[in-house]
């Protein structure tokens, strides 16, 4: 080879050598960062957490930000979009193949929800399913929790014109007992849960309620 | 394990695993091969189906859970509808290679099933999930629109 073609493959060398250098420390430093807000978000606390707020309203408030980490979650928002067409996957990409709410919920006739979806998720590979549950359905667009603040989104579930004339307690059912909430927790290849589980979920709902309710 | 599926109205019981996708079944098991596979994950339409008279992705569908579910494939789809939008197919003559087109009539007659006369949103919303690489697209839309003319003259 010659001298100057050495030259230059060196220079290619430690050019490659101190970008990957410097990668892998940006690497590392975002690694933490990421790990430390992971941590507090992944983990749900039971009302039990807040029991020592002796005040209800910040109690009740406190609690309605805990259950935020799960109503937040793409899990939830992806079909509480905002639009006509759900979301898809962590990302939240639009839904594809392109379906849209129509009056029922369910999609439009020719293209229903359950044009794909079963009653069970069904996994096509280690990292891919199709989410599945009886029903499968969205809610009306005024329950849309799509880029809505948290604030409004309390409001929004205590306002029967908003929550399908439901009662609190209906509302709190909903977190407690709903099984297209609890698939959340288990959906499939693929998708991520949010964080604890439907059951801290509910008790935090209820110790919402009891507590008055109030919110963020 | 024996699954026993109702497929044209025939009882059929085949040898395969419940979760074995309805779309293997047919075409594999009984050579019901006017049903095609195009991606296998539910993002073309070329292999829909009616159970209960409602479409389906047969690639996405486990046969274990349309177990006592009657199912429609293109062999066996009739009726009014059915004829209307075949008539309508030809007559504007839709198809370019076909492959795609056994999913857009099953698709089709599911939409008119439910909408007798839909209108270009109805049509474009409830065919949005049929892909056809040959983008016969305005030709589809407008056999719909002949097929819901030939029914409301049927009326
Ligand atoms: S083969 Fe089923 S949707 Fe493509
Ligand atoms: S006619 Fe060729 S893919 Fe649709």
């Amino acid at each position: 080879m010659k001298k100057e073609n050495l030259q230059v493959l060196s220079l290619v060398i430690l050019t490659l050598c101190t970008f990957a250098c410097s990668k892998d420390n940006n690497t590392a430093n975002n690694t933490v960062s990421s790990d430390t807000s992971a941590q507090a978000t992944a983990i749900l606390q039971g009302p039990d957490a807040f029991a020592d707020i002796s005040d209800n309203k910040q109690r009740a408030k406190s609690l309605f930000l805990e259950m935020a980490k799960v109503i937040q979650h793409p899990r939830c928002v992806n079909c509480h979009a905002a639009g006509n067409r759900p979301l898809q996957g962590d990302q939240q990409q639009p839904h594809q193949p392109p379906v849209f709410r129509n009056n029922s919920g369910m999609g439009h006739p020719g293209m229903l929800c359950i044009t794909c979806h079963s009653a069970t998720n069904v996994q096509i590979s280690s990292t891919h399913s199709i989410p599945g549950h009886t029903p499968w359905i969205m809610p009306p667009e005024n329950q849309a929790w799509e880029n809505v603040p948290i604030s409004n989104i309390c409001e929004q579930l205590k306002d029967p014109e908003r929550n399908g004339n439901k009662s609190i307690e209906a509302v709190v059912h909903h977190f407690t007992e709903d099984g297209l909430v609890g698939w959340a927790w288990n959906p499939g290849a693929g998708r991520s849960p949010p964080p604890g589980n439907q059951a801290i979920l509910g008790a935090l709902a209820q110790a919402w309620m009891d507590a008055g309710a109030h919110c963020p | 394990m024996a699954v026993t599926l109702t497929i044209n109205g025939e009882s059929k019981t085949v040898n395969a695993e419940d979760d074995t996708p309805l779309l293997w079944v047919l075409r594999d098991e009984l050579n019901l091969t006017g049903t095609k596979y195009g991606c296998g994950i539910a993002q073309c339409g070329a292999c829909t189906v009616h159970v209960n008279n409602l479409p389906r992705r047969s690639c996405v569908t486990p046969i274990k859970s349309i177990e006592g579910m009657q199912i429609t494939t293109i062999e066996g789809l009739d009726g009014p509808v059915a004829e209307a939008v075949q008539a309508a197919w030809q007559k504007i003559d839709v198809p370019q290679c076909g492959f795609c087109q056994t999913g857009q009539v099953m698709s089709a007659v599911g939409l008119l099933n439910s909408i007798r006369k839909p209108d270009d949103a109805d049509i474009d919303n409830g065919m949005t999930g049929n892909i056809c690489r040959c983008a016969t697209y305005v030709r589809i839309r407008n056999a719909i629109h002949d097929a819901a003319g030939i029914l409301e003259k049927q009326k």
